[in-house]
């Protein structure tokens, strides 16, 4: 299940320059979403993609950008600003043999959907025994970390991953944007698309044109319900996902000069849950510390602590803890860093893993 | 122009509004007048669409006659409204789409979908008991409001591809109230697609009576603001539905967008056998809609023609017997739910989390089973761990 080979390319240097095949060049996470819709909507026409403002403007943060232009206003367009409206329509789209891309504007603008989401969007195929299916992909720019007010900062994945029947994603690679939404647009099930919003300006070393070729010939491995080792440690293990994963990562290359191995599991997925992977880890480290930005109580935080304690009980050395953000709502830009897991924090709970070999 | 926005917000007010009084072709005595603008329907459809009606009212006291016998969980029953229903199901082609909501069975069973299988959600068997790609009927569900929007979508994407079909989506009037209704209404307007939106005005949402949902003039007049048009129909005249409703599923298949029609009828009937509508509304005021009962009424208008005879009504009796005779029959025998179809259908792939909670539950199933073939009487009530 390791896949460190998907793993954030290194750094250049050394590599030859121009020739037949075009150096990777370095892409960020919003150029990686862009490319993913392009490459759908090129290879199937039942892909659409519709929300405010992602027209001519290309979405608030370009996402969508250049699709209007490319593949004309049918395809991806303008709609009232109505988010119910947005999600209610591709219902019926989708259920009359389209493949509806969404966007939500901002994590808690998605609200307004909130029904059309849990009451049809997850139940229709379930009540219909499969008779109709709702190949919808839902994408929300989300969760904090860029100074933003308050109502643009949400981390609402447990409301989605809560409700039985969505598919609910955050990426938190270039690659994995990547191939992550193409997955989700060809999922025969509607998807939860959380994109990490501080993520949109990372980049990575990736030749999007390579990555087209590797998922068109289904050679990308499988990201749905599939978790990875983001980075491989021993002596402890760090779950995270999606805007939480370089803190982790930080974290670990930070405990590694304290002389600490720590594993990082980036889970990609929330739902489906790779227990899996996860637990094969935690049986190997003994320890785990579970890394989210949302807030703790009742939290996807919460629910790994408890599979994690069910699975690998006997593995334990310590406790599973938690490094969350507050039980608070999303602070104001100039507190922000107050309330975000720290890798500090982070740091601290590793140090309260019950070592009996430091004091 | 497809997915771009086709309204045409130009369009003078006043050939939006509804006109003034309710559009009636036929009055509560059977008597025909003549209207400008909606040319009675001919006899041989009245008299096809009579038949129908008929068969909606036997549909709606049988299904009423099996909640008291505990067969069916609870019915909604549209007694008094069957003409709405009735005309909702026969103007459509075959290539339409019917939108209903909880209280449309028999608009679903008119359109053409197995009785057994309508009642199904209401039954407790399984939550939509039909196929909604076999007839075009999408399925019934209790939020209200919310497949205005599904049907706004379904349009959207015919028109898309270039199809005709053409989208009657149906709701009540506590439904206008909802949020989801105003944008549909809107999404439709804006993306200027073939949807009807049909609004059954039976004067209350459970209890709360329409003046408590809004002092508009009429629902028909909320169309306007969307820029769409709007009318008013006597919601228990028949021959005015078909001609009403028929124009706008026409003019929605020739390219004139969405329209809002508003009939007014009554609920003869509580909300459903939970409701006690004693305690809202008088037995003078259910009194006094009797006189405009749409079946007296058309039955009256076929009889004057010499269209209906004793002798076609007694075939037309038979008929609707035959039909409740069966849903009877159906609903008397015992629903075999199967507990391992829980996990079947809510992905397309099982997860790992359903395959093991599956097995828990087949584990449980066959533990009980052996304990029942064993006499033990093990039950799972006693196996809560
Ligand atoms: C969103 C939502 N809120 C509340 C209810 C509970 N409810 C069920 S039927 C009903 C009244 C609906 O009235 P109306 O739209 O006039 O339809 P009618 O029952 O008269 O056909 C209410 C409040 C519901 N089903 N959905």
């Amino acid at each position: 299940m390791t896949q460190t080979t998907e793993a954030p390319a290194p750094g250049i240097g050394g590599r030859a320059g121009a020739g037949a095949v075009p150096a990777p060049r370095a892409t960020t996470f919003a150029k990686a979403l862009n490319a993913a819709l392009a490459d759908a909507m090129e290879a199937d026409a039942a892909v659409l993609m519709f929300g405010e403002d992602v027209g001519p403007l290309g979405g608030v943060f370009r996402i969508t950008d250049g699709l209007t232009a490319r593949f004309g206003e049918e395809r991806c367009f303008d709609t009232p600003l109505a988010e119910a409206g947005i999600m209610g329509m591709a219902v019926g789209m989708a259920m009359n043999g389209m493949k509806p891309v969404v966007e939500m504007q901002f994590d808690a603008f998605a609200y307004p959907a909130f029904e059309q989401v849990v009451s049809h969007v997850a139940k229709m195929p379930n009540r219909t025994k499969g008779k109709v299916r709702l190949p919808i992909v839902i994408r929300i720019p989300y969760a904090g970390g860029i100074g933003g007010v308050e109502h643009h900062c949400d981390s609402s994945e447990a409301y989605y991953a809560h409700t039985p029947g969505l598919t609910v994603l955050a990426p938190a690679t270039v690659r994995d944007a990547y191939f992550m939404l193409r997955e989700a647009i060809a999922s025969p099930d509607p998807v939860v698309f959380l994109e990490p919003k501080k993520l949109y300006w990372s980049k990575e070393e990736v030749d999007l044109a390579e990555l087209r070729r590797t998922f068109d010939d289904g050679e990308a491995p499988r990201r749905i319900g599939r978790a990875v080792v983001a980075r491989p440690g021993t002596d402890a293990t760090l779950i995270s996902y999606g805007p939480s994963v370089p803190t982790a990562l930080a974290a670990a290359a930070a405990a590694a000069e304290e002389g600490r191995s720590i594993e990082v599991i980036d889970l990609r997925s929330i739902v489906p849950f790779d227990d899996e992977t996860v637990c094969a880890s935690v049986r190997r480290t003994g320890r785990a510390v579970v890394v989210a930005e949302a807030p703790g109580f009742a939290s996807v935080a919460s629910e790994i602590v408890a599979r994690v304690q069910e699975r690998c009980f006997h593995s334990l050395a310590a406790p599973v803890l938690r490094v969350t953000g507050f039980d608070i709502p999303y602070p104001s830009p100039k507190l922000e860093h107050f309330y975000l897991p720290s890798v500090d924090r982070i740091l601290d709970a590793v140090d309260d893993l019950q070592w009996e070999d430091r004091p | 122009m497809g997915g771009a926005p086709g309204g045409t917000p130009s369009t003078a007010a006043h050939a939006l509004l509804p006109s003034v009084d309710p559009v009636q072709l036929v009055d509560p005595d059977g008597h025909a007048s003549h209207d400008e603008r909606y040319p009675l329907p001919d006899g041989r459809r009245l008299l096809d669409a009579y038949g129908r009606l008929v068969a909606g009212r036997r549909i709606n006291d049988q299904a009423n006659a099996l909640v008291r016998q505990g067969r069916l969980a609870v019915y909604p029953s549209s007694h008094g409204q069957e003409a709405c229903q009735v005309a909702a199901a026969v103007v459509l082609g075959e290539e339409d789409w019917l939108f209903p909501t909880y209280r449309d069975t028999v608009a679903v069973i008119t359109r053409g979908v197995d009785p057994l299988e309508v009642l199904t959600l209401l039954r407790g068997d399984w939550h939509a008991g039909y196929d909604p790609y076999e007839h075009r009927v999408a399925t019934q569900a209790t939020p209200l409001a919310t497949q205005l929007l599904h049907a706004v979508g379904v349009a959207h994407a015919a028109k898309l591809r270039g199809e005709s079909t053409v989208v009657l989506a149906m709701c009540g009037d506590g439904a206008t109230s909802e949020g989801d209704f105003h944008e549909a209404l809107n999404f439709a307007a804006v993306f200027h697609v073939p949807v009807v939106f049909f609004i059954q005005n039976n004067e209350f949402a459970i209890s709360v009576p329409l003046k408590n949902q809004t002092v508009a003039p009429s629902l028909a007049h909320k169309a306007i603001g969307y820029g769409m048009p709007g009318e008013r129909v006597d919601g228990n005249d028949l021959a005015a539905l078909l001609a009403v409703l028929g124009a706008a599923v026409d003019r929605a298949r020739d390219g004139g967008g969405p329209s809002l029609v508003e009939a007014h009828t009554y609920r003869m009937q509580a909300h459903t056998n939970a409701d006690d509508a004693t305690r809202y509304r008088s037995a003078d005021d259910v009194e006094r809609w009797v006189p405009k009962d749409p079946i007296v009424r058309m039955r009256a208008y076929l009889r004057g023609l010499d269209l209906l005879t004793d002798e076609g009504e007694r075939i037309l009796a038979d008929e609707a017997d035959v039909v409740a005779a069966a849903i009877r029959a159906g609903l008397n025998t015992e629903v075999d739910v199967n507990p391992q179809e829980l996990f079947e259908y809510v992905y397309t792939e099982k997860t790992s989390q359903l395959r093991e909670q599956a097995a828990l539950l087949r584990e449980e199933l066959e533990r009980d089973a052996d304990a029942a073939a064993a006499g033990t009487g093990g039950s799972m009530e006693g196996d809560q761990r």
